[in-house]
């Protein structure tokens, strides 16, 4: 028990919960933007995979880190682009759209890895963002560790939270991109173009989705591997059921998945690890996830015309 | 009401020249022409069908027209661009609100109103600007609720608010009273009344004489997609519009005292649960007795549905007991409220009355499919269906092509045609009939209502549950008011005025009220 106390007060445990939510953080902020606007994202998977990889691929060819990030992004604003136009203008299945999306940019990435480095057996290294200690903040006993000793891109994450949630609420684009998903026909009646907002809400999501995928080559580990992304999209898209589809409880839902995960990390080398299988204690975060998701979605509002496609004329 | 301000020298807001819209082989709008002056009101009268909401959403950039023009304020609007009917001066109050849920009125009324790029909404002045326009005009509504939680009446108000923040002009208002009481109603012409005072114009899109004779200045009649008759509505009356829209004369139906009998349904202290915002039902006793048609008046989403889906077998009593035919309803399925001889017409023939892809035949043997002769020891009978849909379709002139026919491909009318025989070939006890003439042409309305008159006079118990309280009066031989889900007492036919009843379905009289207030 005091091992677990221990665990729970340490600074490196809460300094990992914040490294590892970071890239759900930037996902779920991009699959935010594309739901609030009416269209479900299941292109998360694979567009992060293809942010992973590009970004990586871009630094290990020679470019400076963020342009890594900004390659990362384009490549997945790229695929956001085949997603939006097959699921606003051509009104196709969301559903069937997306996890073709997924399956397309996973492949393509694995392609790309193996045409690029037919040769290489272990995965080569770059120089990724180093932690970066923001001055007398970072010496706040465990706090400073754990939220000012982090590297640029865990920053850059909670900065988007923050500007996703005040372009939603405080802007009128924010106004826009809302009411398309809920009611499009009322966008419609006030002039807007419901094609334009969605595509573009589904373009720049995607790009956000790609980053949080490059967070992990660029930020957490060092290199590109197959199935390093491992589901996290999947976990993304619960994240934005169970904040409710706002910016502020999704970053809270971030968190709270990212501490059990590393709390099970750390359980694992406790003795009760030679007691219990490790699978065990890598089910636990999704266990929670789930149970965590069933508590809080029963009041959640969805926005009433997601997965519903407009079509201009429909009556 | 404004014969002052619309002579020689007011201007032309609004042209419509030569509108042509086809939808395949329909004609919805054939070369439709149509003139609005400052400060005026035109109505645009039609029956359902008649293609008075296909013109307006021309107008308004919502379709493109196959042919013809529209020119406002004297400048030709660019066609299928809704933003340049906005920037013209043209608001639209759509028949089916065009509001989010859940957004905030003041963030539904700013949609579209602010540059996309700028940073701010500038919530406190719109606010001040929505409490200014809602003191000008008499629309009161709260400006932070979410539009989900409003009445419809106030729904509609933030629909108008949000035309008059963009300073519209012309103002169109398709079907604006077709939700409303009449207390509302009368609230909505005060508001129109104040809007022409200021200088707007407006075109009220109806096919409620009385209203349109209340309200406009000048007439527009609209049938089968082309403009019949134009004129100004001091120089005629309701029977001379009726005549024009509908194209011939029409009777209504002759309603003979009713000779009521036993009850055959009985509802004692039956309550419902509610669902989100619509109410269930409220202690509520209700006896529909042989040879009567009992009326069931109320704005929709006030317990019609619970009531509705209670007596169909769609859901059990939460306390209280269901007494049929003198026994108690222990169990309560919607085979058992078949069996039970219960006919039902349901609210949306599209949706619980009909499978759109199954033909005739298969919807004609929807409740029955399970009992001789359609089926014998769990074998489908095809040609026994076939008779029976047959039978149907000659006994209640349903215009089709054959029983194979797939029933999608029916007009309303006719749809509910095969739905009435359906029900009424069993000579059912209990007839629950819901809304069973909406969106229907006069034509077919008079003959759904003769079916109905006609049950009852065999001696079926007849609930009728409408939204339109001309209807409710003018067959019921007692009416029911409900409100939340409470039922107003009995009230014998004549015995209350139409404002009256509209009191009671705004919710006064109601014991429970008394005390709150």
């Amino acid at each position: 028990m005091m091992e677990v106390l221990d665990i729970l007060l340490s600074a490196s445990f809460w300094a990992a919960a914040v490294r590892i939510a970071s890239p759900l953080i930037f996902a779920t902020m991009g699959e935010i933007i594309c739901e609030r606007a009416g269209v479900l994202n299941l292109g998360i998977e694979g567009i992060m995979v293809i942010g992973a990889f590009a970004g990586w691929m871009a630094v290990y060819q020679g470019a400076p880190l963020w342009s890594g990030v900004a390659v990362a992004m384009l490549a997945g604003m790229l695929f956001g682009l085949l997603h939006a136009t097959l699921t606003v203008p051509f009104g196709l299945s969301q559903h069937v759209v997306g996890l073709g999306v997924t399956l397309l940019a996973t492949s393509t990435s694995y392609y790309a890895y193996r045409l690029i480095l037919p040769e290489v057996s272990s995965p080569p290294k770059i120089e990724p963002f180093q932690p970066f200690e923001i001055p007398i903040l970072a010496d706040i006993p465990i706090i400073g560790e754990a939220l000012f000793a982090q590297t640029p891109l865990t920053y850059a994450a909670f900065g988007l939270a923050a500007l996703v949630a005040f372009a939603l609420y405080r802007t009128p684009l924010g106004l826009a991109l809302r009411s398309v998903g809920e009611n499009p026909a009322a966008a419609e009646a006030q002039g807007l173009s419901v094609t334009g907002l969605r595509m573009g809400a589904v373009i720049v999501g995607s790009g956000f989705m790609a980053v949080g995928g490059s967070f992990l080559t660029l930020s957490a580990f060092s290199s590109f591997f197959f199935e390093m992304v491992n589901g996290r999209g999947w976990i993304c898209i619960a994240l934005v059921v169970f904040g409710m589809w706002q910016p502020g409880k999704a970053v809270l839902g971030a968190l709270l998945y990212a501490a059990f995960d590393a709390f099970q990390i750390r359980l694992q080398q406790l003795p009760i690890g030679n007691v219990v299988p490790y699978q065990f204690f890598l089910m636990m975060p999704y266990i929670l996830s789930i149970a965590a998701l069933i508590a809080m979605s029963r009041r959640a509002e969805v926005p009433a015309a997601l997965m519903v496609p407009f079509n201009r004329g429909d009556r | 009401m404004n014969q002052d301000k619309t002579g020689a020298q007011s201007e032309t807001v609004l042209r419509l020249n030569g509108i042509t819209k086809r939808f395949g082989a329909l004609v919805a709008n054939d070369a439709i022409s149509l003139d609005l002056r400052r400060g005026e009101v035109v109505a645009l009268l039609g029956e359902n069908g008649a293609g008075k909401t296909t013109l307006m959403n021309i107008l308004f950039g919502h379709y493109v027209a196959d042919a013809g023009h529209v020119e406002a304020f004297g400048e030709p609007l660019p066609p299928g661009q809704p933003r340049a009917a906005l920037e013209a001066g043209i608001g639209m109050v759509h028949q089916h609100f065009t509001l989010a849920d859940n957004l905030t009125v003041t963030e539904n009324i700013l949609l579209g109103t602010v540059p996309l790029w700028r940073m701010g909404l500038g919530l406190g002045q719109a606010k001040a600007r929505i409490a200014q326009l809602s003191k000008d005009f008499g629309l009161s509504v709260h400006p932070d609720a979410k539009v989900g939680t409003l009445t419809v009446g106030e729904r509609q108000r933030v629909e108008i608010l949000k035309a008059l923040y963009r300073d519209a002009k012309i103002l169109i208002l398709d079907e604006p009273t077709a939700v409303l009481t009449p207390q509302e109603t009368d609230a909505l012409f005060e508001t129109l009344r104040k809007a022409v005072a200021l200088g707007l114009s407006i075109v009220f899109i109806s096919h409620k004489l009385h209203e349109v004779t209340a309200i406009a200045d000048r007439c527009v009649v609209l049938r089968h997609g082309k403009v019949v008759g134009e004129v100004n509505t001091a120089d005629t009356d309701r029977h001379a519009l009726a005549s024009l829209m509908v194209g011939a004369e029409i009777t209504p139906p002759e309603v003979s005292p009713a000779t009521p009998g036993r009850a055959l349904l009985q509802l004692r202290d039956v309550s419902t649960p509610s669902e989100g915002a619509v109410p269930g039902l409220d202690h509520v006793t209700l006896d529909l007795k042989a040879g009567q048609i009992t009326g069931l008046a109320g704005v929709s989403g006030n317990g019609q549905a619970a009531l509705s889906d209670l007596i169909s077998g769609l859901r059990m009593p939460q306390n209280g007991a269901m007494i049929i035919g003198g026994a108690d309803q222990a169990t309560w399925s919607p085979r058992l409220a078949v069996h039970a001889g219960i006919a039902r017409i349901p609210e949306d023939r599209h949706h619980t009355g009909t499978i759109a892809d199954f033909d005739l035949t298969e919807n004609t043997i929807l409740e029955t499919y399970m009992d001789p002769p359609v089926s014998h020891a769990g074998w489908m009978n095809w040609s026994a269906a076939e008779n029976m849909a047959q039978e149907v379709i000659d006994a209640y002139d349903v215009r089709c092509p054959g029983p194979s026919t797939r029933i999608r491909l029916l007009s309303g009318g006719n749809m509910q045609k095969l739905i009435l025989g359906r029900v009424l070939e069993r000579n059912p006890k209990v007839i629950l009939a819901n809304q069973p003439v909406r969106g229907l042409d006069i034509g077919a309305i008079t003959y759904v209502h003769n079916r109905l008159l006609a049950a009852r006079d065999a001696g079926a118990a007849v609930l009728l549950i409408s939204e339109d309280l001309d209807e409710i009066i003018q067959l019921s031989d007692v009416i029911h008011v409900i409100s939340e889900g409470r039922l107003s007492p009995e009230f014998p036919r004549g015995a209350k005025t139409p404002a009256e009843l509209g009191l009671w379905m705004a919710g006064q009289g109601f014991d429970g009220d008394a005390h709150a207030a």
